[in-house]
């Protein structure tokens, strides 16, 4: 039984296809990058994977289950690449992670001991627990973009997929996320990640599948993208000030 | 002095301001948080026609009010969920069908018109003993839920993509909140009246997000300040002869006003300790000279997050790449 399994999907936004006849399925403990250039459709599949979007053709499955019928969300992680945490009325970084139990617990409930030490061990394993009480807007950036891991990961999934956590996020941040995921996948945990560059992620990742126009342009072993992450940085100066990583051979870029 | 009646008026009157006051903040922190401040605006336009219906047929104003204001609400939730570019119009003309239905119905109830007065804008010397019962038993209804349900309203409320991923029915506790805003626009009708209830939601919120940093203590905050604003209102507006609603509200505004200064200065110390101020107008294009190093991971500089680059900490000032040299910010 496949943890993801997506077979002949297609997804249309307003009528527009995004996804077209996508086959892609994920196996237990398989940590995988999902890479293509913007508007490839990375993140269209990661919704439709967790059922977010609907999807127009074909089917998708999360360990066995059709995603319509899907009910055993304690088992499913989704950290979204935007999110709407700093809006409205202040909530602390606690009571942001604290929304990743809701899961495994009941309404009307109050919260248990496993749910509050799972908390803070997800504050922990992204090295955010000395801002537990600190309002999430008054975060920086990559900061904001560990509490939406520590989130995810305080609901303890078995299959996590996370949506560019990279984007925008300093040094820090990524290095921070890349040991909390390696803890997560040395657990046994299945992870599929959507990447403009591996980057601190790379020593994790055991396959790549590459994304051009809606369509999987490449699916197997990371190793004809070894080492491209690494150049786009430590190429002369002139280069490195293209901040968007260019995409080259099985990433889809023309010619 | 009190008669033993004029007593008993005030004490009805201070019982249903004080458990409005509690549950109008309690619902309104979420309608904030979701950014639906107006909403409670709407809901009590639209149950003006509910108090004339009740007026023009004899029953209880109170029940056929939450009947519409309950329809209403949902109706809102269905047109925002749906998310038709056409939404915000499909809500005015609601809103204005209400009030103006309201107005039209009540014009052939007689004396209705007088009556409808006391529901727009609040009256104390109206409300029954039967109507108390029915407000602090609703009341209770909204805060219980409000409270009891925090994590999942919250959650929703806060990220709904996110809650919908965990099995919450987004849908389900959207429909909620609106429902709950709808049967705390009928509570808070009595005292604050239809057309200011909106202001008891939100303006308590508004003041208690000036200094608390959670959601939770938002939420009990707000509940204070309206508790505190509902009862010198009402226990104003029973000495001297000013409405309540006007004067609950004006209460919670000089709330507002006093402790802004504060909130302003809470503010500046936690902006203080974010990373870097953003908003800040970027420093003159300096370029950094003759600059041999190549900044990038591992490069054994300190990288820090600036909007959308990253800058590297060089001997005690920031070099961002820039073209093919380093910008100092």
């Amino acid at each position: 039984m496949s943890v993801v399994e997506i077979t002949g999907g297609g997804v249309s936004l307003g009528g527009r296809p995004i996804l077209r006849d996508i086959g892609l399925r994920v196996e237990q403990g398989e940590v995988v990058a999902l890479l293509g250039a913007n508007g490839s459709g990375k993140s269209t599949l990661v919704k439709a994977a967790v059922g977010l979007l609907p999807l127009s053709a074909g089917t998708a499955r999360l360990f066995g289950e059709p995603v319509a019928d899907f009910g055993a969300w304690d088992r499913i992680g989704y950290v979204p690449q935007r999110s709407t945490i700093t809006q409205g009325v202040p909530a602390t970084v606690r009571e942001v992670v604290a929304a990743g139990r809701l899961a495994r617990r009941r309404p009307f409930l109050p919260a248990t001991a496993a749910d509050r030490r799972a908390v803070t061990e997800a504050l922990e394993s992204v090295g955010l627990a000395d801002r537990a009480q600190q309002t999430v807007s008054t975060l920086s950036g990559g900061q904001q973009q560990r509490v939406l891991m520590a989130r995810t990961l305080a609901g303890g999934p078995e299959l996590l997929l996370l949506d560019e956590p990279l984007a925008g996020v300093d040094l820090i941040s990524q290095h921070a996320m890349a040991d909390a995921l390696e803890a997560r996948a040395r657990a046994g945990a299945t992870i599929v990640v959507v990447l403009h560059e591996l980057g601190p992620f790379e020593p994790l990742i055991g396959r790549t599948v590459v994304l051009r126009e809606g369509r999987v342009v490449y699916d197997g072993a990371p190793t004809g993208l070894l080492g491209l992450s690494h150049d786009v940085h430590c190429e002369p100066v002139e280069q490195a000030a293209a901040v968007v990583p260019p995409l080259r051979g099985p990433l889809g870029e023309e010619g | 002095m009190f008669d033993a009646l004029s007593y008993d008026f005030v004490l009805r009157a201070l019982v249903a301001g004080a458990v409005t006051g509690l549950a109008a903040p309690a619902i309104g922190t979420y309608l904030v948080q979701r950014r639906l401040s107006l909403l409670g605006d709407g809901i009590g336009h639209i149950s003006v026609t509910g108090v004339a219906l009740g007026l023009l047929t004899g029953t209880s104003p109170t029940w056929t009010a939450i009947a519409m204001a309950v329809l209403g609400a949902v109706v809102i939730e269905v047109i925002r969920a749906t998310g038709k570019a056409s939404g915000d119009v499909a809500l005015a003309l609601i809103f204005y069908g209400g009030i103006a239905g309201g107005l039209m119905l009540v014009s052939f109830a007689g004396n209705g018109a007088v009556r409808l007065n006391t529901y727009l804008f609040g009256s104390i010397v109206s409300i029954s003993r039967a109507d108390v019962w029915v407000t602090v038993i609703l009341a209770l209804v909204v805060i219980g839920l409000c409270v009891a349900l925090m994590p999942q309203l919250f959650s929703v409320a806060n990220d709904e993509d996110f809650a919908r991923t965990t099995g919450l029915s987004v849908r389900f506790y959207n429909v909620l909140i609106s429902v709950l805003a709808a049967v705390s626009v009928s509570v808070a009708m009595r005292t604050v009246g239809l057309l200011l209830v909106s202001a008891l939601m939100v303006i308590p919120v508004a003041t208690a997000q000036q200094f608390a940093r959670g959601f939770r203590v938002t939420m009990l905050s707000a509940m204070a300040a309206g508790l505190l604003a509902s009862v010198i209102g009402v226990g104003t507006s029973a000495y001297v002869d000013v409405p309540p609603g006007a004067t609950i509200v004006l209460v919670a505004l000089a709330g507002f006003a006093v402790t802004a200064p504060v909130g302003l200065v809470l503010q500046r110390r936690r902006t203080a300790r974010v990373p870097f101020d953003l908003t800040a107008e970027p420093e003159p294009h300096r370029v950094e000279e003759a600059h041999r190093h190549r900044h990038g991971p591992g490069c054994g500089h300190v990288g820090v997050e600036h909007g959308d680059h990253i800058d590297y900490i060089h001997n005690g000032h920031r070099h961002a790449v820039h073209g093919g040299h380093y910008d100092e910010h």
